[in-house]
């Protein structure tokens, strides 16, 4: 009697992303209120910057208050302003913000934006004009596991994994391009295009170049589409330097072959950087005309509230507080990733040298009990519920090999983070404590052999970075 | 070449329609006062602006709301994190109470059963998806809004078919009209999956009746399909009858208990018509199906409403003072600009269909067709919007089957622009008169019967159609 949609599961909600979520809810962790209980790390928010934002809000009462700079009242015009264009002077200020954080190295035009009620509606919103039911897209794996639910679920667009591996720390090669191609081609398929996340949720990494030659490569050789999620563009805290897919495709000099560049297309939104989920504001940026016509009339189905519009555009308009925010912002995470980093580090855990978003890619491998993904959830399921910690397994993002974590670090303050590699240490510690203990009779000298074969694999860690 | 989905190349989208036409060659040269005194007119958007200064005044005594402060404390980082699909709490709370007030609180709703959504536009998409797939229908009485279209058709895949309704009885709903949709659709070979009605209606502005909801409901079991009723302008019923919610009548045939039934239906509500806010994008799905309100919960992350504003909208709608207030003024001001133009449009010879709600009127301009034909109705509108320079809705693009029907809209101008509106509707239909009579001259040099003829004219023309209509 209902849909199909309605009856089936491929909103993938009953992923271990979402159920370690849920058992989180039933017992968060509260510093003051429940210190025992379970410490939020599965969610990529970062809450490092509200004083920044709260500052602002405190000396300009009047965007929230939706009066103009003169104090007159705007409440009737937002009132009515539902133009599915957006605000065009909210569009003005976006493009400006986005060139920033690309270091004016690109620059934007208003007009090819699209709004949407976050980047689930952007991407949704994208495959809805780029394949039909029954296409696919490949997506290079570990990916953001909502994917499963966004680009799939109403549009009846199939998945297909790029499969990449720790052992170019997880870099799209041309050769793992192809192979996925090659799959789809053998499902029946057709493939419509690649959506890459970059910088990539999860692994905190920017692509390089050459990653982006090679899919810009692709993308003409196989005339599909590329569509670039770059929601984390703004939490590039480190070098090397974030490079978009706009800048590679003009770089490359391809600008002559028009057609590639009306094929790329790309998502943002303010909730990463910004720290502004609740607002939901996302956003499509494309050079075809057409997409950008029919995603402009398909935005109906989320515009962004004009409320916030208004309060977006008076803070993104003055540029000392951008300025001011993308700088501090970005000191703060770094600061934070490295403490994440360092205290993993003192636990024997590696992780892949990243150098943006609000998360890091952790090597658990050698914690399992074996190299399976039983083991990577019976380990999941133990810093979940022993450790108290909830983090998000490798497998969760399709990760094709077992061990690997991603840990968020921005989303909680610093004492938490604290206590967080607290209990990871002890967590290990007893691990390595019971391992000794069921060595029973063996001798010190193979134990710390052991312990050191143990050791030798981190350093293989660092020889992948 | 297929590089882009079907759903880009198609037009689906049903934005090629005279609806949005309309409101294009307004966007070219849009009336203003001072600026421009000559420009078009708007009467083709279906806003409430007539009740803005309560809003205001209630944001001017309640400034925390709109700062992200309770009690004095910033609460903003909590909004700013909040991205629940399951909505806030007292956001919920407020809204059910809400329609509760609007049913005279003759129905309650439970929060359990409430989704948020960015707009009925969403949310009517949103059900549909739930609801029904490529090779389903939904059966929809005519006139129907012409948004409808894409809304839930474009990317859900499903059909509409129409319940045909006629002026023969007020466009309203029979077993008959609701047995041939059904008959046309399996001639189709589409599985009907339900019936979709919008009570209040829009285009009609008529509240439904209780037998034509009784006919509903006795459809709906029969078929065992889904009813959504959509009750986006049950905040703008003005006068008698009063408003009837489907779920009063569930409650009063004592189908709670009847899964069956009960779980079958679904009411769709936003804030843009009554409260006037379309552009907080505030719309909500309710249903009685756990199952439905699970999946379009989930769904609802494709469309959530802004956290900034359903902050707002809960201390707002939480001042139960204002909110009585609020409904009491809006409707006696609606009642009264209704009024303007049913009297205005009378002294020109033109009647509307009697209505009780909505925004805008069901006009009958059959008489001013040069013939009995659509192509004749979009003959009138084109003068209308380039001569008169008024933007009104044509019935073809409500898929209304009688030619000569037009949606005027009264409440989003002010009152002097309405006056202006009708005194050029005046002078037009003076001068298509004026010409008939000439063109009358050339066959009948008569001159003395003039006068007695244009008064005929103008008398039957009103008083014949007023009396087949009501």
């Amino acid at each position: 009697m209902l849909s199909s949609k309605a009856s089936c599961n491929s909103h993938g909600q009953d992923s271990s992303y979402f159920l370690g979520w849920q058992v989180y809810e039933k017992n968060p962790f509260d510093e003051v209120e429940n210190p025992a209980e379970i410490i939020q790390m599965g969610l990529a928010e970062n809450q490092l910057s509200f004083d920044l934002v709260e500052s602002w809000l405190r000396k300009n009462p009047d965007a929230m208050g939706l009066k103009n700079k003169d104090g007159e009242s705007v409440f009737r015009d937002l009132a009515l302003f539902q133009d599915y264009h957006g605000m065009p002077a909210f569009k003005n200020e976006l493009v400006e913000y986005m060139a920033k954080i690309r270091g004016n190295k690109v620059k934007f035009d208003p007009k090819n934006l699209v709004l949407a009620a976050g980047a689930t509606s952007a991407n949704e919103t994208l495959i809805f004009c780029l394949a039909d039911p029954g296409e696919a897209i490949l997506l290079p794996t570990p990916y953001y596991p909502g994917f499963d639910r966004d680009l799939r679920w109403r549009t009846g667009v199939e998945i297909v994994p790029i499969h990449c591996s720790s052992s170019n720390g997880f870099r799209i090669s041309m050769h793992a391009l192809e192979e996925a191609y090659e799959r789809a081609r053998k499902l029946d398929l057709k493939v419509k295009g690649v959506l890459i996340t970059n910088p990539s949720n999860p692994l905190g990494t920017t692509m390089t170049k050459d990653e982006l030659q090679n899919l810009i490569t692709f993308a003409i050789d196989k005339n599909i589409h590329l569509i670039s999620d770059e929601v984390f563009s703004g939490t590039v805290f480190d070098s090397p330097c974030f490079i978009s897919i706009i800048e590679a495709a003009i770089d490359s000099n391809l600008k002559r072959n028009t057609d590639v560049l009306s094929r790329i297309h790309i998502v943002y939104s303010l909730s990463k950087d910004l720290g502004l989920p609740g607002f939901r504001v996302g956003m499509i940026y494309s050079n075809n005309q057409t997409v950008v016509a029919a995603a402009t009339k398909m935005s109906s189905f989320g515009l962004v509230s004009s409320q916030t519009q208004y309060l977006l555009t008076c803070m993104l308009a003055n540029k000392k507080f951008t300025s001011k925010y993308m700088k501090e912002n970005q000191k703060r995470l770094k600061r934070r990733k490295e403490l994440l980093v360092s205290g993993l580090k003192k636990s024997g855990i590696n992780c892949l040298k990243s150098n943006a978003g609000l998360f890091c890619w952790v090597d658990m491998r050698h914690l399992l009990s074996s190299n399976t993904f039983e083991a990577e959830t019976d380990l999941w399921k133990k810093i979940l519920c022993e450790v108290g910690l909830n983090i998000s397994p490798g497998s969760s993002c399709h990760c094709s090999e077992p061990g690997w974590f991603r840990v968020c670090f921005a989303n909680m303050n610093q004492p938490t983070l604290e206590v967080a590699l607290r209990r990871i240490k002890d967590f290990v510690e007893r691990s390595r404590f019971n391992c000794q203990q069921n060595m029973g009779g063996f001798s010190r000298r193979l134990l710390s052999n052991w312990v050191r074969k143990l050791s030798s694999a981190d350093h293989r860690e660092e020889q992948e970075r | 070449m297929g590089l882009l989905s079907r759903k880009v190349t198609c037009n689906s989208h049903g934005q090629d329609s005279s609806y949005f036409l309309g409101w294009q060659e307004y966007e070219k040269n849009p009336y203003d006062e001072v600026k421009n005194p000559k420009g078009i007119i708007q009467m083709g958007l279906a806003e409430n602006q007539l009740s803005f200064d309560i809003l205001e005044s209630w944001l001017a005594k309640n400034p925390e709301a709109a700062s992200f402060k309770r009690d004095g404390q910033s609460i903003f980082k909590e909004l700013a994190l909040f991205q629940d699909y399951h909505g806030l709490p007292a956001f919920k709370k407020a809204l059910v109470d809400f329609m509760a007030e609007i049913r005279g609180n003759k129905v309650t709703f439970d929060t359990n059963n409430i989704v948020l959504t960015a707009g009925a536009t969403s949310a009517n998409e949103t059900l549909m998806f739930c609801l029904a797939e490529k090779g389903d229908a939904f059966l929809l009485p005519t006139p129907y809004y012409p948004g409808f279209d894409r809304d839930l058709k474009w990317r859900t895949g499903a059909e509409i078919v129409p319940i045909v309704c006629t002026s023969s009885n007020g466009f309203k709903i029979t077993e008959s009209a609701l047995e041939e949709a059904y008959q046309e659709a399996q001639k189709r070979k589409l599985r009907v999956k339900g019936v979709l009605v919008t009570n209040p209606s829009n285009p009609l502005g008529t509240t439904m009746s209780r037998n034509e909801l009784d006919i509903l409901v006795n459809f709906i079991t029969d078929k065992e399909i889904h009813l959504i009723s959509d009750e986006i302008y049950s905040g703008t019923v003005f006068s008698s009858p009063a408003f009837i919610s489907i779920m009063e009548v569930l409650k009063d045939r004592k189908l709670e208990n009847d899964s069956q039934v009960w779980e079958r239906v679904h009411v769709v509500y936003s804030l843009s018509k009554d409260l006037g806010l379309p552009g907080f994008r505030v719309g909500a799905i309710y249903s009685n199906d756990p199952i439905v309100v699970a999946a379009a919960t989930k769904m609802s992350s494709f469309g959530l409403v802004s956290s900034q504003t359903q902050f707002l909208l809960s201390a707002m709608l939480s001042d139960k003072k204002f909110t009585k207030e609020y409904l009491s003024k809006n409707h006696k001001r609606l009642q009264k600009r209704q009024n303007k133009l049913v009297s205005g449009l009378e002294k020109a010879g033109i009647s509307c269909l009697e209505s009780n709600a909505g925004l805008f009127c069901w006009v009958d301009m059959r008489h001013l067709l040069s013939s009995n034909t659509f192509e004749a109705e979009m003959e009138l509108w084109k003068r209308i919007v380039y001569e008169v320079k008024l933007n009104i809705s044509p019935g073809s693009s409500c898929h209304c089957t009688e030619p000569g029907w037009f949606r005027v809209c009264f409440a989003n101008m002010s009152e002097d622009t309405l006056k202006l509106a009708l005194k050029r509707l005046k002078s037009f239909v003076g001068s298509i008169t004026i010409n008939n009579q000439s063109h009358q001259e050339l066959k009948n040099t008569r001159k003395k019967n003039r006068n007695n003829w244009v008064f005929r004219l103008s008398f039957q023309s009103f008083h014949d159609r007023e009396q087949e209509e009501r």
